[in-house]
């Protein structure tokens, strides 16, 4: 799960991570009244989930509380593109206002999981505001990257290495051995999967703080906190992936016209690459998962046919514990509901496999069967074209 | 012959008098694995569908010599089972629970490292979130639908549940068996690797020939290819990686399926599976014949 830079903030915060002073503004008269109380000079940001935001325009600097008015007004409602939110852009429709602080250097500091080494691991670079991913392919040796363990923390020697490798010196580096361990504790104790604080900012004065904050959520460890899952903001997701999450289901919608529904996330994979072999474009991918109800497959088929692009589905699946019979009620069941006017490609394999297969053609609903994974993608794409 | 499971196995079932660990204990039952005990803290000295219940693991093992576990306990809960299973001895534990915190897997993972350096006990953990491990004929421990299976020559070691289904089903349309096959798991942490699998086949007499399914995230598919390269000349390779479609960032319903700053796409795993000598193909659905004829020639 994502959050904004105002939430992530204050997750870090109450760890003693230092961050500037600032609150957030939903409109333009607060926007003036948080510069206010910042003492004029501020920093207005659009909080909106995605990277880029200075250059896509979202990250701007006032002189006063006027001109964060003027910011704000401007920037609240406006549609913010950057390199991450797809030419689509999102809606901005919170600030948050900052205090302008005088920067003498920006670095990159960010913490996530090493899947090789099964730890997560912290990663310093002085090349702060750039896309850790450029610094990595350009520059690898410019990272430090540092193992750290969950149970025991991060050592004081840990700490010192990374603000060495940052370059830090006297003042920015005392604060440094504070800061690096606080975050460390918050991505742990959080149960992040994503800290990254870029930039990471030293002043003039030698403070040191994060300047911006990402945090991504472990979604399986949500249930231990309720009041990060609180944060979720359902208008930076899909509507249709936010309708199918309240079913349970995992729908991810893409720019295809083949609707898919499988069992399994490797096999909703496997179905779209195949779709792609035979000349379609899939539509979603999508996992019913391998206990579904009807109710679940009901649904799933109603999110599927809601997209206007689909101009045919294929429903795969190979029933390991899913029953191919409660898969034919579901979909028979979405059809009556909502009707049925492109055609549906089903492949079906495993349990109740006879049983599922005489539901659908008893219930006279206009559905081609196929024989195998690639005589379904062959018969789908045909139908989409 | 086979790796990891057989006839010897004793299996004990952790969540047995759960819906799920009941219904699959059953399944397991049927197909001819040894189902010797269940564990429920609270329901010890009861006995589900004539399966007699612990209270604990180390009970279960002293009174049965159960040498394997299936794991159905739920999410929050998991990682702890997986401990108790280890510290009881158990050598092979299959958890198939999904949605475990990765912090907790982090964790317990330490821990397994810690026994078997200590030398006293091996342990040898799959999963979790994963369909489980089936020698054909012999052992069933996980969710997978036994049916499908039949005893023969391929070792088949995969990231997804269903995707290994279908990858068997069509051997065994075309009348090509299955030494032993392995979900590893959809996780970005757990406990079998690929590399793991390989060597075990490797050694094993009975495996001539193994298919690999991965998928998008991670490198997990790159280092497997690397280790082939240098140590698997004999055994022919079949792969295929999901995910040739997945958009970056976005993670495909498993945790560990993720495109993530540019790195763990399935075009460069498909790339550094090919350099190391393996058959890769495209289509899901060309597994099964493309492994007959790298077995007939």
């Amino acid at each position: 799960m994502k959050v904004h830079e105002y939430q992530a903030k204050a997750i870090l915060r109450g760890y003693g991570v230092a961050t500037p002073r600032g609150e957030v503004a939903d409109s333009p008269a607060e926007a003036r009244e948080v510069a206010q109380s910042l003492g004029g000079r501020c920093v207005v940001k659009a909080q909106i989930h995605a990277g880029g935001r200075g250059k896509g325009g979202g990250v701007k600097i006032a002189k006063d509380p006027d001109e964060a008015f003027d910011l704000a007004r401007k920037m609240l409602g406006m549609t913010l593109v950057t390199h991450q939110t797809g030419p689509e852009g999102r809606t901005v429709r919170r600030l948050l206002i900052e205090e302008a602080l005088d920067i003498a250097s920006e670095l990159y500091i960010g913490i996530t999981l090493d899947r090789a080494l099964g730890r997560p691991v912290m990663m310093a670079s002085r090349s702060g505001g750039m896309e850790i991913e450029d610094v990595a392919a350009k520059n690898p040796s410019a990272i430090l990257r540092e193992p750290l363990d969950p149970a025991l923390g991060m050592f004081p020697f840990q700490a010192r290495k990374l603000a060495f490798a940052l370059g830090l010196q006297s003042d920015a580096y005392r604060k440094a051995l504070k800061f690096l361990p606080a975050l460390f504790r918050a991505y742990v104790e959080s149960d992040a999967s994503l800290a990254e604080i870029n930039p990471f900012a030293v002043t003039g004065g030698g403070d040191v703080l994060a300047l911006d904050a990402k945090m991504n959520f472990d979604d399986n460890a949500l249930f231990r906190h309720p009041e990060i899952k609180e944060m979720r903001d359902l208008n930076e997701e899909d509507p249709l992936e936010v309708e199918a999450s309240k079913f349970g289901l995992n729908y991810i919608k893409l720019d295809g016209n083949v609707g898919c529904m499988v069992n399994g996330a490797g096999l909703a994979m496997g179905t779209m690459d195949i779709i792609k072999l035979y000349g379609g474009e899939p539509a979603n991918f999508l996992d019913v998962g391998g206990g579904a109800s009807q109710e679940q497959v009901q649904n799933a088929f109603r999110i599927i046919l809601s997209d206007k692009n689909v101009r045919a589905v294929l429903i795969n699946i190979f029933g390991g514990i899913m029953r191919c019979d409660i898969i034919a009620k579901g979909v028979v069941a979405a059809v009556q509901e909502m009707g049925l006017e492109i055609p549906v490609v089903v492949r079906l394999e495993g349990t109740n496999v006879d049983e599922g297969k005489r539901i659908l053609r008893e219930s006279g609903l206009k559905i081609t069967p196929a024989e195998n994974l690639a005589d379904a993608a062959e018969k789908v794409c045909k139908a989409a074209a | 012959m086979a790796i990891w499971v057989g006839n010897e196995t004793r299996l004990l079932v952790q969540g047995l008098t759960g819906r799920e660990g009941s219904f699959h204990a059953q399944a397991c039952r049927e197909y001819g694995t040894n189902v010797v005990a269940g564990v429920t803290p609270g329901k010890g000295g009861t006995v589900h569908e004539s399966i007699p219940v612990f209270d604990t693991v180390g009970e279960a093992v002293e009174k049965t010599g159960a040498n394997a576990s299936m794991i159905f306990v739920p999410p929050p809960f998991a990682a702890d089972a997986i401990a108790e299973a280890a510290q009881a001895g158990i050598a092979l534990i299959v958890c198939i629970t999904e949605g475990i915190p990765v912090n907790d897997m982090i964790r317990v993972r330490e821990r397994l490292a810690e026994i078997n350096c200590s030398g006293e006990k091996s342990v040898r953990l799959i999963g979790p979130n994963c369909p489980g491990i089936i020698t054909p004929g012999q052992c069933k421990i996980g969710i997978m639908p036994g049916r499908i299976h039949t005893p023969g020559p391929v070792g088949v070691i995969s990231r997804s549940g269903t995707l290994t289904y279908e990858a068997v089903f069509q051997l065994t349309r075309l009348g090509v068996g299955q030494s032993t096959c392995i979900g590893i798991g959809g996780d970005p942490v757990n406990g079998t690797s690929f590399i793991d699998c390989l060597k075990a086949f490797k050694d094993d007499a009975g495996t001539e020939a193994v298919i690999l399914i991965g998928e998008i995230g991670g490198m997990a598919e790159e280092e497997a290819a690397c280790w082939i390269a240098g140590n698997l000349a004999d055994k022919p390779v079949v792969a295929f990686i999901a995910g040739q479609t997945a958009p970056p960032g976005r993670r495909m319903g498993h945790a560990g399926a993720i495109i993530s700053g540019g790195r763990g796409t399935a075009a460069d795993k498909m790339k550094a599976l090919e350099a190391a000598g393996i058959t890769v193909v495209k289509s899901p659905a060309e597994l099964g014949k493309t492994m007959k004829n790298r077995l007939g020639s």
